[in-house]
């Protein structure tokens, strides 16, 4: 009987092994299957300039199961730094993302790490979508060496050079204009290779944002702006910020696109879509639909400025992990009980995350000191070819 | 105004910065000291045109006396023969072009930004003739927007380009004060060592001449505190070309502060490679009563007041501090141990200038060394006049600057 059921879905067989491999391996394998799926977008796309992209999305079981997984350690994730700050180990500030995790996980799938991301300050999901351990992410957090900015950054300021992740910036829109100049740098380099530059809808409004559109425009850079549009700019609301919140619009003479932002596939075919279409045209916006179940940071309740019934309606009928979920069970890709063993799988891990987190040592003191300057303090003069040092000051 | 400008930018380079690259590959350019003796016969100046021929060239016996030779008029000796003088001549802004167009030769990911610097030239020239020779996608024209301009060459950076990001005006560079101190002072920090920026952002800035307020500003006062950058600022041909080509080979993201009204001094410098310290400071002209530190504009205002001062018996040391972050405490410590008198001549403003920080630093690690409170001599607090007159008040003037150095020593 169990032969006969190799020939289907290995997920399901794996199910009927388990009594034996349970005991084998530590974690259940995700599907390896990759015969496509077809699956319809929630609603269609809107474009702006452009042709929009097709509703219909294909995608595999091994792809659905890694979102779901990868979704629901992201949410995991966030919903214990949410505690870590409340018992004080993580503070200043600490923005969540969970809610929004289909724009991290679709962007994902559609492109590669060679391809640049670049972000503000919600980044802790994007980072670990690039490829940073929860270690990482906690030790940051809580300012520990192991910390993937050695604890120097803090959660506004997570960073992973290997996989083109670009950050982690504090200043609301600050990061657009770099995100642009890695474009630009891509094309200077004939890379093929193509850069994200995501900001929220608060950022939406910031002049530089257009400057740096203009010139990406004009010079023909392949940079893809995504407005990740949760609909609140910390406690304004986007309808008493914006004149027209119609973001994807926002570029005029640069094509754009809406997409649900909490569809994990619509994010991924737009982002598809983005980059070919940035390689050949340039720049692209591309407006992500979304929401965040959190305040704006933590020292936000998130209450205030919109009801508990808006967050929990988005949260029945919209939320990205729920989505993926009944895709799942309804493909029959794996049962009900086996994804909540993936949950459960995901809360040891990031349990055991944290507490390897807490047992990495603060930094030494004399790292205050350390990356100021790429050679020392700046307090030694060199030769003239740089390569000497001549002299250190008293 | 520009001959007296040539002259004194002349004389002032007769300095010892030493510099490696060509130290003993010619008799001509060994140790630049002033005082160096040769073949155990008279003392002779090596200056930095390089006349070195003791027994041919009567010139050369001149410079008995160091402090006579401080003002020397370097117009007639170039005057004569000035073929037979190796290196070449030529023109501030020029020199600046000749080390970005070095780099740019050498290392492709050199790459130009800024507004109109490409089809038009540089508005002071700077990068003339660079856009038909490397193309539009190395020297980039950008519209007006500098906060975004600045932010995309640090992106660039980010990756391992090497923009040089121009500001047509240091001024203008305050709309992109946010790049420049989060992005540029602050990733290398931030990302645990990650990512470098080694762009850099060069303009001119200063008093010019009745430029009004707003063109008239000198931010180096209020780029100083940004933790990260390196800042240094040119005054020489010489010194241009070698701070040009140090900044852009630095790891570092380096701001080289240029001054609007030096565009058009003109030097000989050595034809061969060679590149300025970017943390040295510059010894002008040794001295023993008194350390003037000055940079930039300034130090012309110093070398001329010299002229007066050592008419009148006093023996300046001036010191061109040329890297405003961080201070070269060594060489300007070494100088306060031997004359223990400071003036500190700038053009920033009173408050919080580049003078209010060096004042500081010198008197926290050389107080014992002082044997008089030290003297800044800085612009006036206000926003620069248009008018002439009121303008010249605004800076310090060579006659400010001598009786100081009368008050100091007396």
């Amino acid at each position: 009987m169990a032969l006969s059921h190799l020939a289907t879905s290995s997920s399901r067989s794996a199910a009927l092994l388990r009594p034996l491999s349970s005991s084998i391996y530590l974690r259940r394998p995700i599907s390896t299957d990759t015969t496509p799926i077809t699956v319809e977008t929630s609603v269609p796309f809107t474009s702006h300039q452009c042709e929009a992209p097709s509703r219909s999305v294909e995608t595999n079981p091994k792809e659905l199961l890694t979102f779901f997984r990868d979704m629901a350690l992201m949410r995991r994730m966030e919903i214990a730094a949410d505690s870590l700050y409340k018992a004080k180990l993580i503070r200043g500030f600490c923005h969540l993302y969970d809610g929004q995790e289909a724009v991290a996980v679709g962007m994902e799938a559609a492109i590669t790490k060679k391809d640049c991301i670049i972000t503000a300050y919600r980044d802790h999901c994007t980072f670990v979508g690039r490829g940073g351990t929860l270690l990482e992410v906690f030790s940051e957090l809580m300012g520990r060496q192991a910390g993937c900015s050695r604890g120097k950054g803090g959660s506004m300021h997570f960073y992973k050079k290997d996989s083109n992740f670009y950050g982690g910036h504090g200043i609301v829109g600050a990061q657009v204009p770099l995100g642009c100049g890695l474009a630009f740098a891509q094309k200077y380099s004939k890379d093929e290779n193509v850069t994200f530059a995501l900001y929220g809808d608060g950022a939406a409004n910031q002049g530089q944002l257009f400057e740096a559109l203009n010139i990406s425009a004009l010079w023909d850079l392949p940079a893809i702006l995504v407005c990740e549009n949760n609909h609140y700019g910390m406690g304004t609301a986007e309808w008493r910020a914006a004149k027209s919140p119609a973001y994807y619009k926002r570029g005029d003479y640069v094509p754009g696109l809406k997409v649900d932002g909490m569809d994990a596939l619509a994010v991924k075919q737009a982002c598809k879509f983005a980059k070919e279409h940035a390689l050949k045209n340039g720049p692209i916006i591309l407006e992500m639909d979304t929401y965040r179940y959190h305040g704006h940071s933590m020292s936000d309740p998130g209450s205030t400025y919109r009801t508990r019934d808006e967050i929990s309606g988005v949260r029945q009928e919209r939320d990205p992990i729920e989505r993926i979920r009944k895709l799942v069970l309804s493909h029959d890709l794996a049962t009900e009980k086996e994804l909540k063993d993936i949950e459960k799988e995901v809360r040891k891990e990031v349990d055991d995350a944290i507490a390897q987190a807490k047992e990495s040592p603060m930094p030494e003191p004399s790292e205050l000191f350390t990356n100021v300057f790429v050679k020392g303090l700046g307090v030694e003069s060199f030769g003239a070819d740089r390569k000497e040092v001549r002299a250190t000051l008293p | 105004m520009a001959a007296i400008f040539q002259g004194v930018g002349a004389a002032a380079a007769l300095s010892s910065s030493p510099s490696n690259s060509f130290d003993s590959k010619k008799l001509l350019f060994s140790p630049r000291r002033s005082f160096s003796v040769k073949k155990g016969a008279s003392v002779v100046v090596v200056r930095s045109d390089g006349n070195v021929n003791l027994d041919l060239n009567p010139r050369g016996r001149r410079a008995q006396q160091l402090i006579a030779n401080a003002v020397a008029t370097k117009a007639d000796s170039s005057a004569t023969s000035s073929s037979s003088k190796p290196g070449h001549e030529l023109l501030l802004f020029e020199a600046l072009r000749e080390g970005l167009e070095e780099e740019m030769e050498r290392d492709a990911s050199v790459c130009v930004m800024g507004e109109d610097v490409g089809h038009y030239g540089g508005s002071y020239k700077v990068t003339k003739g660079l856009a038909t020779k490397f193309g539009d996608l190395r020297v980039l024209d950008t519209p007006i927007a500098e906060n975004s301009f600045t932010g995309m060459g640090i992106g660039a950076a980010m990756t391992g380009l090497r923009p040089v990001v121009e500001g047509m005006n240091m001024g203008f560079l305050l709309l992109a004060f946010n790049q420049i101190s989060n992005n540029c002072g602050m990733l290398h920090y931030t990302s645990g060592g990650q990512f470098t920026i080694p762009i850099v952002i060069r303009g001119p800035g200063g008093v010019g001449r009745q430029l009004g307020a707003e063109h008239s500003q000198r931010l180096e006062s209020y780029f100083q505190s940004i933790p990260g950058i390196q800042m240094v600022a040119c005054s020489t041909p010489y010194n241009a070309k070698g701070l040009m080509k140090a900044a852009i080979r630095s790891e570092n993201p380096v701001i080289l502060f240029e001054h609007v009204l030096l565009y058009n001094l003109k030097e000989r410098i050595p034809d061969e490679d060679y590149i300025c310290n970017l943390e040295e400071a510059e010894m002008v002209r040794p001295g023993e009563h008194v350390t003037i530190l000055t940079y930039s504009r300034m130090r012309y205002h110093v070398m001329q007041a010299a002229k007066t001062l050592v008419n009148k018996g006093y023996d300046p040391e001036v010191i061109d501090i040329r890297s405003l972050k961080p201070f070269d405490l060594y060489t300007i410590g070494n100088s306060v141990k031997k004359t223990h008198r400071v003036l500190i001549v700038e053009e920033c403003m009173r408050t919080g200038g580049i003078g209010a920080s060096l004042t500081a630093a010198i008197n926290e690690n050389f107080l014992d060394y002082l044997d008089a409170p030290i003297m800044c001599l800085s612009s006036q607090d206000v926003p620069t006049p248009y008018a002439g007159t009121l303008e010249e008040w605004t800076v310090v003037q060579p006659a400010q600057i001598v009786t100081a150095v009368e008050q100091l020593c007396h």
